[in-house]
């Protein structure tokens, strides 16, 4: 919100699995730079080393090699909450303190005011009637959203999402991806989203950054300058969003194709 | 020539418990044993000085209950179960999540465990009647002993089969190591102790009778085992009841705890 640049700076990651030299190489030495307060959207073939680059924003992997800087304004709140492709609500807890958890645990509790944010994200995403409930009595898409409330409640400077969606069937996911952009566009929080949706990119980024087939790097960046607040049935019509979805498409095409034989070929030699 | 094959309700499978004569058969098999049983008691088919009439063994029991003897050798060995249970336990379960947390931990202890648990602690008794005398304390530790190690292993591993997915919210939120012990490993837990409670009931039961025909002037185990140096079959019986109704109400027990304690864990509803 501040304008400042460098919310987050990757200076030369790489990140190798195994052995350092004859491991697996799965980024290699990337540089990016995000804004505070922007909306980065990163898409690429799977296996590129997508989730690896977000896990070590959320401090779960650490890079072999480079320097990835997360500028901590206010220690009040949390750094980053990473919102996970899998289902992550915890099974032991209620809607209302899975919600909570993110707040409780980093040590940000404020009383009143915290369980008022609390029960705001519950409401936005529809889960403040349910707050009773544990999450094996809820669908899918709801335990999804639940995730969804405990990242934004949680109030990190950065919200990390690994393909939040990818688990939900095709309607649900456009009612999502809607009142994703509704609940950020209110708050404006820097966010990562990866995504293996083209036009999901396009109608939630500020900036879609394109990896390449392993090991990963960064080969485009397309700036989104879709007018917000966008409706997503009504950004769907407009020529600029076909355009700019077959602009990514022309990219990562060729990417797609490559790891498809990469992963090929390594079964193969498996196989062997 | 074409056929017409009909789907219909009348196709589809019978829900619910079968049922004889409007009653579970899983009720229905252990009265006819015992209707059988009966029967060939009275009729002189079985030696009755070794199987007496199902009826014999329960006027006994009835007659026992009224007893003070009865409800004594029943306290003891209850009191030696609980206290074994949780000097076993609650370590147990402490261990157990420290090896599944730590790998220092882990990684000293797992060889020392692994070696020590198919041991039957059960032949370690005479020399923990050694070390603690005849009295209650050596029945104690023998019960405890098998019951830590369930525990243990148990706890351990609940920790380890928990989703690695609950630890990295905790650490990418930022959660202490405290708090995580509290709010992933211990929940996460929760399911493994449990299973090793179920086991450990049946253990410590076998260990209480063990221990009692042995070392006990009391107990339920005790009273079989007097049942049978004064050749009072009947007793003996009765004896043999107790103990299968403490495993039924144990079992039944940790099923309602469990059901109350995890309730989004519903392997038995399935
Ligand atoms: N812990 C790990 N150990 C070894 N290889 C890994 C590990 N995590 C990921 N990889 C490998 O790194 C590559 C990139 O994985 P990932 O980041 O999950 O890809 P994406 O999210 O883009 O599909 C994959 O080939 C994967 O098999
Ligand atoms: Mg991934």
């Amino acid at each position: 919100m501040t304008g400042k640049t460098g919310k987050i700076e990757v200076d030369g990651v790489a990140k190798v699995f195994g052995d350092p030299q004859r491991g697996f190489r799965a980024i290699d030495k990337v540089d990016l730079t995000i804004a505070d307060g922007e909306f980065v959207c990163i898409v690429g073939p799977s296996g590129c080393g997508k989730s690896t680059l977000i896990r070590m924003f959320a401090g779960l992997e650490h890079p072999s090699e480079g320097q990835i800087r997360i500028a901590h304004d206010n220690p009040d709140r949390p750094m980053t909450a990473m919102i996970f492709q899998q289902e992550s609500a915890f099974p032991w807890l209620t809607v209302a303190d899975n919600a909570a958890y993110g707040l409780r645990a980093s040590g940000t509790w404020r009383g009143a005011e915290s369980q008022e944010r609390v029960d705001y994200f519950l409401q936005k995403t529809g889960l403040y009637s349910f707050r009773d409930f544990r999450p094996d009595q809820l669908s899918g898409g709801m335990k999804q959203r639940l995730s969804i409330a405990r990242a934004f409640a949680t109030n990190p400077e950065v919200l990390l999402m690994d393909e939040p969606f990818a688990a939900l069937d095709e309607q649900n996911k456009l009612i999502m991806q809607e009142e994703l952009a509704t609940l950020w566009e209110e708050f404006r929080s820097t966010v990562v989203f990866i995504t293996h949706g083209l036009d999901e990119a396009v109608l939630l980024g500020d900036r879609v950054v394109v990896m390449s087939s392993a090991p990963g790097r960064f080969i485009h960046s397309l700036e989104i300058d879709l007018p917000r607040p966008r409706k997503s049935a009504e950004i769907r019509r407009t020529p600029e969003f076909g355009a700019l979805t077959a602009e990514l498409w022309d990219i990562l095409g060729h990417e797609v194709r490559t790891a498809r034989q990469q992963e090929a070929d390594r079964i193969q030699a498996a196989g062997r | 020539m074409a056929t017409i094959e009909t789907i219909d309700v009348s196709r589809a499978p019978r829900k619910g418990t079968r049922r004889v004569l409007g009653m579970p058969i899983g009720l229905i098999s252990p009265i006819v044993l015992l209707g059988l049983w009966e029967i060939a008691a009275r009729t002189g088919a079985v030696n009755v000085t070794f199987f007496p009439a199902p009826s014999t063994i329960l006027a006994t029991g009835f007659a026992q209950a009224q007893t003070a003897q009865f409800w004594g050798d029943l306290g003891i060995s209850l009191q030696r179960i609980a206290v074994g249970l949780v000097m076993g336990a609650v370590p147990g379960v402490l261990v157990g999540l420290a090896m599944g947390l730590f790998r220092p931990v882990r990684e000293a202890l797992n060889p020392l465990i692994a070696a020590l648990f198919p041991i039957p602690k059960i032949a370690l008794l005479p020399l923990l009647l050694l070390i603690f005398g005849i009295g209650e304390t050596s029945k104690y530790v023998t019960i405890a002993i098998n019951v830590f190690f369930l525990m243990t292993i148990n706890t351990f591993a609940g920790v380890v089969s928990t989703p690695k997915i609950y630890f990295e919210v905790a650490r990418n939120l930022k959660a202490s190591r405290l708090k995580t012990y509290l709010t992933v490993a211990l929940p996460g837990a929760l399911p493994g102790i449990f299973t090793g409670l179920r086991i450990c009931m049946g253990t410590a039961l076998i260990l209480l009778v063990a221990v009692e025909f042995s070392t006990a002037d009391s107990g339920v185990g005790y009273r079989i085992w007097w049942a049978w140096t004064v050749f009072w079959v009947d007793t003996m019986y009765v004896g043999f009841l107790v103990i299968a109704i403490l495993g039924l109400g144990f079992s039944y027990a940790v099923d309602f705890l469990e059901r109350l304690v995890i309730p989004w864990h519903r392997k038995h509803e399935r």
